[in-house]
């Protein structure tokens, strides 16, 4: 009798070889609320110094762990307090070099994004709110690695209509500033509802301000694994495909929780929490849309998708839940249309189309993400789509966003290339009647009744 | 430390010889070993202890995963703790 099982080791190399099977990202949480300063120029120093000094052996650490459990980690990233809260307490009009801050200081330590340059305005926008805005476009367009998010909206606070203006705005001139590469910046921009304040996943993680000094949270994948699991059950009933879904994903949640206590212990910062994400990439293999494919939908977003999407994002959590000591983030599938094979080729084949998508996002993890739309859609349409997904988030009691890329000069039928992680986007049609009257009205969606709920 | 050692591809003469070679080597000691070949196909799963070992897990690792690539093998050598958390409670 061997000391070992076969079969589940086999398995296990299987689905890190041929399944796509990794650790998405390892995060640390840092918060930055004792950098604050009265001038500007102090607050960007302690901000690059707390940064670099708690992160140092992030990157490091990561690719030991890699290297001695043979899984990969594909990225190692930070996610800090929402910079509104900090340059507040700065005299100065002027947030963009606190994003440069950020963005040197994650390059110094050698991590490929840095979250957290975001303001809370689901109720009101402070001055340090509105500047911290203001500065998005620059910020996205003259940095490389940071990202952004902005919360609108919340179960208990309503919508910030005023706000949702604000970033259809914000969102068009992002889009214009970053028109040389299709609008990147855009990819880098998310606009929450009910925002998380653990979530290990870019572009929307910041670092709330209900956690510690330091944190590291783990976000796993492995869609590739789940549609393998699949297979082997081909028209068998949806108990056992829920069945199926659980335990491939508590396999997934066990590794990722390991890997999150021995990052948490080499680098003496404490675990947070393990997101238990579907998180997709180009590659062929690794798409959830093919999974939803796999339990008999002929493309992904016909009649039925958002039905076999309810199943996999519930059985994920049921299987993973039970795996990890902490869970939390954002955990769910996600839907990002240009990061996922399965979702661009339903894209363009015309069967997957916005109002599709965001009837999907009732039901997962996390809303209308990585969208290109045509260049020249207007800006109050872009805040009509991002209120729409607000509303979902707000009485639903759930996280939503919106990451929507107006690709400049770009129309339907044409493809805007990201590269990497973040894949291509199809430019996808948007409605032409317009909702400028509608955005115009500003003020707050007021929040939802918590009981009654029908 | 426990590590996995695997060992998959086409069957060729010294296999085994070698990759134990190269673990006594580096003071690494087999505790369990367990190979099969199926139409040319050789897999072999060894438990190893290298707490002994002169160089650090992540170097041996690659110095496995080298000798490998050299005979047209997929070797690794992964910490035994990732295959229990994904398979046993």
């Amino acid at each position: 009798m061997p000391m070992f099982n076969k079969n589940e080791i086999l398995d296990t190399i299987r689905m890190i070889d041929q399944q796509h099977l990794d650790v998405r990202t390892i995060t640390m949480g840092i918060s930055l609320l004792d950098c604050c300063d009265p001038d500007a120029g102090a607050a960007c120093r302690k901000i690059y110094d707390k940064i670099t000094r708690s992160a140092q052996d992030l990157v490091r650490t990561g690719e030991d762990i890699e290297a001695e459990f043979g899984i990969p980690i594909v990225n190692k990233r930070i996610s800090v307090t929402p910079m509104a809260l900090v340059a507040g307490a700065s005299d100065t009009e002027d947030y963009l070099p606190f994003a440069q801050a950020m963005d040197e200081a994650a390059r110094t330590v050698g991590v490929n994004f840095i979250g957290g340059f975001s303001a809370l305005v689901q109720k009101g926008m402070t001055p340090a709110d509105r500047r911290l805005i203001a500065a998005i476009p620059q910020a996205l367009a003259q940095t490389q690695v940071v990202c952004s998010s902005v919360n609108v909206g919340s179960t208990k606070a309503g919508i910030n209509m005023d706000a949702v203006a604000l970033m259809g705005r914000t969102v068009k001139e992002t889009a214009q500033l970053t028109a040389d590469r299709g609008g990147f910046g855009c990819a880098k921009l998310v606009i929450f509802c009910n925002a998380v304040e653990d979530n290990p996943f870019m572009a929307g993680a910041f670092h709330g301000v209900g956690e510690g000094d330091r944190v590291i949270n783990v976000g796993v994948s492995g869609p590739g694994v789940v549609h393998h699991a699949l297979q082997a059950v081909k028209g068998q009933s949806f108990d056992v495909v829920a069945e199926t879904v659980k335990k491939t994903a508590f396999r997934v949640t066990r590794m990722g929780q390991l890997v999150a206590q021995e990052a948490s212990r080499r680098l003496g910062v404490p675990f947070g929490i393990v997101d238990l994400s579907l998180a997709p990439t180009p590659a062929v293999g690794d798409s959830v849309a093919r999974i939803l494919e796999e339990m008999g939908l002929e493309t992904c977003g016909t009649h039925g998708t958002t039905a076999a999407l309810a199943l996999l994002n519930d059985a994920v959590k049921k299987g993973g839940v039970m795996a990890s000591s902490s869970v939390g983030g954002l955990s769910g599938a996600f839907i990002p249309v240009s990061e996922d094979e399965g979702m661009i080729a339903a894209a363009q084949s015309g069967t997957l189309c916005l109002d599709k998508l965001e009837a999907m996002t009732c039901v997962c993890s996390v809303g209308l993400d990585m969208i290109a739309v045509p260049g020249d859609t207007p800006a109050e349409t872009i805040a009509a789509i991002i209120a729409d997904e607000a509303a979902i988030g707000m009485v639903n009691a759930k996280t939503t966003a919106a990451r929507l890329i107006p690709a400049p000069g770009k129309q339907v039928g044409d493809r805007v290339e990201f590269g990497g992680l973040l894949g291509s986007a199809p430019v996808m049609p948007v409605h032409r009647e317009g909702s400028a009257a509608f955005i115009a009205r500003g003020g707050r969606i007021p929040a939802p009744l918590q009981s009654l709920k029908n | 430390m426990r590590a996995i050692v695997t060992v998959i591809g086409k069957d060729t003469v010294g296999i085994i010889a070698a990759v134990c070679a190269l673990l006594s080597q580096h003071q690494v000691n087999v505790l369990d070993i367990s190979q099969t070949v199926l139409q040319e196909y050789f897999t072999m799963i060894m438990l190893v202890d290298a707490k002994e070992s002169d160089l650090p897990f992540a170097d041996l690792a690659e110095l496995l995963k080298q000798e490998g690539e050299a005979r047209g093998l997929s070797i690794r050598m992964q910490r035994e703790d990732i295959f229990n958390a994904m398979h046993r409670i």
